[in-house]
């Protein structure tokens, strides 16, 4: 046949090798083009006596499919009103018929899963009568489209649950749940695991014990695995699954209940009518502003960063091979260990041997609980650990392509810091600064090449957290630029690139809403309540827990050196008031002495609030305020220092923000970001949103000039930046 | 409008509800029969006369199915023009099928008729009528659902009863109902449940517990803890996110006890209790029902009761007794609270956390139960409520003749 998705190839005995090899990409993907020539497929399948069954593989190496082609899919989402819902439907429909014309020809298809098969590759080896993988570990299957806020929409919600019972498919959905082969045999998605080379062999003489395989699904006696929703354990699933879902998001997250209503309405019903239900939802996902949102900012705008996007185009690729780091403490081991992990060979320099051998025993730590979870092994800890040279000397950094500087955060230290490795490094070797606060083109002045210094600010714990805020000074240079961006990327974290400022853009927006958690305090609003409100905003933690963890005390440091550096101010404020109180009267610092606004056990997890908290201040407490009220506020406090960002220049790019947001301070992932937000919500409301708060709360709330000029002409953020690149 | 009258109230002994219940080899549809059987034989009616059955069953599945009420009807041997409905307001069930016939007295449509229910839940367990609002995630999490010992152990945290408070309470429901045994409070209501050979199978309530203590209930484990660890705590701090944890102080002996059991009143106009030589003990002063917030679930009682007594012209002072169903005791302890009652005034005999909450028909039985008691006392006016799944409520105030 002639395909252009796939390879057609029949042997001897009738049996067909299908081979997916989507044009000029490294991974399949299921376009529409693609399913049209399945659709083709599978007529011939059912018309051809010749043919006694077919294998769908993939040409690409460790890769079946990684799910649907997510621009193909923006195209149809991005008409608006009744044509489009339509199209989006029926071309959902048509998937449904492909897949299931493939299940139906009467002729064994059998899906050789080679690689990782993601979203829609997974749905289609669904469609298939037998599944087998190749039993290469780094091989996965999953449904990541949850994360994106879309649910799987060619047939996932229904084959799965029909095949492995819905307590065992929920999860796999509603998290993204990535599963190696092992477990997917376990599971019961794949009937056979074979090395790769024995794939073709396998699905052939599976296809030649069944010539006439039927679906269970289309059995007169299938019965769901477990049972359906109204039976003994399908009423827990879904009674028990709600308040789970709910419990795990707060219902901030519409896909995900999209996917347990198709699982669970779905159910009630045979497989053809289920598909509908499933179309329907998926249509609702596709076409909301939410997935519009989270697509953008955590598929695309992650994706273009990670690929340097803000790279200054004119400097030639650069590659970090040795790499210094000063200071060996939490920050610096964590930079050493990530750094050494992707090949960096890194100087770890501390004043003394034993501060800088702690550091790399720091390292050794987190590989141990690597191997403990069976993430690594000895040998790749001790070459890990190979590369980490703990020294006192700053003459080890003769031959650095880079430096960065994790040492206490105070100018001297840095200055001094600065000024010994100027003496001792190359004059090609960048200088980065792991600064949180302090502004870089004032660390910059210690500097003997200050177009070659730069921000590298990796947050805590390092190891864990995706993002590195880049933070450009008035004479860092390109050069310096390119470095840091392809460092990070060298490292596997995402860049984003901001403007000098006080506190930068993470620091400073993520500040706002600690600082209005302990404002609500000072309004006697109950602390639970506060609490709450922050995790239902789509926060990973309350205010008050952030600030724990942060430490209370270098909050009531920032506050009063902020106070007096750039308020000049005498007078404390009832935040920092709030703050001295527990550190200063009552000894509590944070998680770091397991007491704060709550306490915690020996090993740093979090127990109830410190009952002494409710003794703060003599008024009783409010329990009466609007949740909603709360939510509003701590989410629009911090959006709108982002479109202050954005107008003062400190952000260039809605790209920074949003993605810094979510993957640097967790700012509630399914609204794509404190700009989306803003632009979901349309310029104007959010406007007047933020003059109502300014009334009531305060003039924090009070919106910045661009803002209003955006409500005014009704702009939004990605549209003026996309102007702007055009332009 | 005319007058609804009370005839008669009379319900069978409440059987443990598990396979070692007494009541477990009874069918469902043989505990509303001897219900309907007795409430002709004693009041020597002419089934004819009968306009409508209505029986309450929360369950109607199985045997509890294909409206049971009917069956009881045609199995009770009553006269094949009467006849049957089941209804389903959950808990409230059985008082609602009383408030529904005297509905239809009232507005003149009815004459004559039997309010009632049944539910035999040893046989036919508590959820197995299954039903969209705990499964489907389309109501279920918008309207925040949990299971109602979450709400029990929510309205505690919120209103700080502590496990003290509600044990003491249960404590109090146990010595109630066993003094309104030994003292023969019952008897006059209370039918046997017989076997086909004549034989007594049940006589008395069999769930009671009168040697309870505080000590044998301080040892019991709060029951909604775990199943609250599974995220319906979650969801009800979600739903109150005031609360930073919910205190769990409710287990089965602070809690309704599941028992088998039916009960019957009935209802009819003035005219044909005169017609038929019928003594009236009391009238229908008002009912009424309530939605209420369906997470908390268990707060309706206060509502509707405010709600009916103002459609009676009525306050809380007007009435001489009041029976709340006592799903759990928090919800006692709430509605005197709200209520501000005397703990005098209310469930004096003890009530369901005692005796059992045969769902369908608990609602019927606290009628009879207040009936018996202000004829007993010779008082006047007596409130009858219940709170209700997915936040409810029904109150019904009789007023005796």
């Amino acid at each position: 046949m002639e395909l252009t998705q796939f390879k057609w190839e029949q042997d001897s005995g009738g049996i067909v090798t299908l081979t997916w090899d989507t044009p000029g990409k490294p991974v399949n993907v299921l376009s529409l083009a693609a399913v049209t020539e399945l659709g083709r497929v599978a007529e011939r399948l059912a018309e051809d006596g010749a043919i006694k069954g077919l294998v769908i593989t993939s040409a690409k190496s460790g890769n079946f499919c990684a799910g649907a082609d997510l621009d193909e899919m923006a195209g149809i989402a991005g008409g608006a009103g009744a044509d489009t819902v339509k199209t989006a439907f029926d071309t959902m429909m048509g998937i449904h018929h492909v897949f299931r014309k493939i299940e139906t020809c009467g002729k064994p298809v059998v899906a050789a899963i080679n690689g990782t098969a993601l979203g829609g590759g997974l749905e289609l080896t669904l469609a298939c009568h037998h599944r087998v993988m190749t039993t290469d570990a780094s091989a996965r299957i999953g449904f990541p489209e949850a994360q994106i806020g879309l649910i799987p929409g060619a047939g996932g919600t229904q084959r799965l649950p029909r095949m492995i019972g819905a307590m065992n498919a929920l999860p796999l959905m509603l998290e993204s749940r990535r599963i190696d082969p092992a477990a997917a045999l376990g599971i019961g998605i794949v009937q056979q695991t074979v090395a790769a080379a024995e794939l073709l062999a396998a699905t052939k003489a599976w296809i030649a014990a069944n010539p006439h395989p039927v679906a269970p699904w289309d059995r007169p006696d299938f019965r769901i695995p477990a049972g359906g929703p109204f039976s003994k354990s399908g009423a827990q699933v879904f009674t028990v699954g709600n308040a789970m879902l709910r419990s795990r998001t707060y219902d901030n997250y519409p896909a995900q209940r999209f996917i347990m209503s198709a699982v669970y309405e779905g159910l009630l019903v045979d497989i053809d009518t289920a598909f509908k239900i499933e179309a329907r939802y998926f249509v609702r996902a596709l076409l909301s502003s939410n997935s519009k949102a989270m697509i953008r900012t955590l598929f695309h705008s992650m994706q273009e960063l990670g690929k340097g996007a803000r790279r200054p185009k004119e400097v030639a690729r650069t590659e970090v091979r040795r790499l210094g780091v000063l200071g060996a403490g939490v920050m610096g081991s964590g930079i050493a260990y990530v750094s050494a992990l992707a090949g960096i060979d890194v100087t770890l320099i501390d004043t003394t041997g034993e501060r800088a051998e702690g550091g790399k025993n720091a390292v050794t730590k987190l590989l141990d609980r690597e191997i403990s979870r069976g993430r690594a092994t000895p040998a790749r800890k001790d070459e890990v650990l190979g590369r980490i040279h703990p020294e006192t000397r700053f003459e080890a950094l003769r031959d650095v392509d880079l430096v960065i500087e994790a040492v206490f955060e105070d100018r001297k230290v840095k200055a001094e810091a600065t000024e010994k490795t100027d003496a001792c490094t190359p004059g090609t070797a960048i200088f980065g600064s792991n600064t949180s606060t302090l502004p870089i083109t004032g660390l910059a002045q210690a500097s003997r090449r200050p177009e070659s210094f730069i921000g590298v600010h990796f947050f805590s714990p390092v190891d864990r957290m995706g993002l590195v805020e880049i933070i450009v000074g008035k004479q860092t240079g390109d050069r310096a630029l390119a470095t840091a961006i392809d460092y990070v990327a060298k490292i596997r974290k995402t860049p984003i690139v901001v403007n000098d400022s006080h506190g930068f853009y993470t620091s400073r927006c993520f500040e706002t809403f600690t600082l209005e958690g302990l404002t609500m305090l000072h309004e006697r609003i109950t602390p639970p309540l506060i609490e709450n409100a922050g995790r239902m905003a789509g926060m990973p933690m309350g205010p008050l827990e952030v600030m724990d963890s942060v430490g209370v005390d270098t909050g009531l440091k920032i506050s009063r050196a902020y106070r007096a550096e750039i308020l000049k101010s005498e007078n404390p404020g009832p935040q920092e008031q709030i703050m001295a109180w527990l550190v200063e009267e009552n000894g509590r610092n944070g998680v770091k002495n397991g007491k704060g606004f709550y306490d915690y056990d020996s090993r740093g997890k979090r127990q109830r609030l410190w009952p002494g908290l409710f003794s703060y201040g003599a008024t009783s407490w409010r329990n009466d305020a609007d949740p909603k009220e709360l939510m509003r506020r701590l989410l629009t406090i911090q959006a709108l220092e982002a479109a202050r960002c954005y107008e003062e220049n400190v952000i260039t790019d809605p790209r920074d923000a949003d993605v810094g947001a979510i993957l640097g301070w967790g700012f509630a992932p399914f609204t794509g970001g404190p700009l989306s937000m803003i632009d979901t919500m349309g310029a104007a409301a959010f406007v007047a949103q933020c003059d109502s708060l300014a009334g009531k709360y305060g003039e924090r709330f009070r919106p910045n000039r661009g803002l209003r000029e955006m409500a005014n002409s009704g702009e939004t953020f990605y549209g003026r930046f996309a102007k702007r690149r055009a332009a | 409008m005319s007058d609804c009258y009370i005839y008669d109230a009379l319900r069978t002994p409440r059987g443990r509800g598990k396979k070692d219940g007494s009541l477990h080899e009874v069918t469902a549809l043989e505990l509303a029969t001897q219900a309907l059987q007795a409430i002709r034989d004693r009041n020597g009616l002419d089934t004819g006369e009968v306009d409508d059955v209505i029986l309450g069953c929360v369950d109607p599945v199985g045997e509890q199915g294909a409206d049971i009420a009917r069956a009881a009807v045609l199995k009770a041997g009553f006269a094949q023009n009467v006849p049957g409905m089941q209804i389903n307001r959950f808990c409230a069930s059985g008082l609602d099928a009383c408030n529904l016939a005297a509905g239809g007295i009232m507005a003149g449509q009815t004459e004559l008729a039997i309010g009632g229910g049944v539910e035999a839940m040893s046989r036919v367990p508590i959820g197995s009528s299954g039903g969209a609002w705990p499964e489907d995630p389309s109501i279920a999490i918008p309207a925040y659902f949990v299971p109602q010992g979450i709400s029990a152990d929510l309205i505690a945290t919120l209103d700080g009863f502590s496990r003290d408070d509600v044990d003491a309470y249960a404590v109090q429901s146990q010595t109630r109902a066993a003094q309104a045994w030994s003292s023969g409070r019952f008897d006059h209501s209370v039918i046997p449940v017989k076997d086909a050979l004549g034989q007594t199978i049940l006589a008395r309530d069999e769930h009671m517990r009168p040697a309870t203590t505080m000590q044998s209930l301080g040892a019991l484990k709060p029951a909604f803890a775990e199943m609250g660890s599974l995220g319906f705590d979650s969801v009800a701090i979600q739903r109150y996110p005031q609360v930073e944890a919910i205190n769990h102080v409710h287990h089965a002996g602070n809690s309704s006890g599941i028992v088998d059991g039916a009960a019957a009143v009935l209802l009819g106009s003035k005219e044909k209790g005169e017609e038929l030589g019928l003594k009236p003990r009391a009238k229908v002063r008002a009912f009424g029902s309530i939605g209420s917030e369906p997470a908390i679930m268990l707060t309706a009682p206060a509502e509707v009761s405010k709600k009916v007594l103002a459609r009676a012209g009525m306050t809380e002072n007007d009435i001489d007794l009041f029976e709340i169903n006592e799903a759990f005791a928090s919800v006692v302890l709430r509605y005197l609270r709200v209520m501000k009652l005397s703990p005098d005034k209310v469930n004096v005999n003890g009530g369901a956390i005692a005796m059992g909450h045969p769902l369908g028909a608990t609602g019927a039985m606290l009628l009879g139960t207040a009936l018996d008691e202000l004829e007993r006392r010779g008082l006047t006016t007596a409130l009858i409520t219940l709170c209700i799944g997915a936040g409810m409520g029904t109150a019904t105030i009789i007023e005796r003749l």
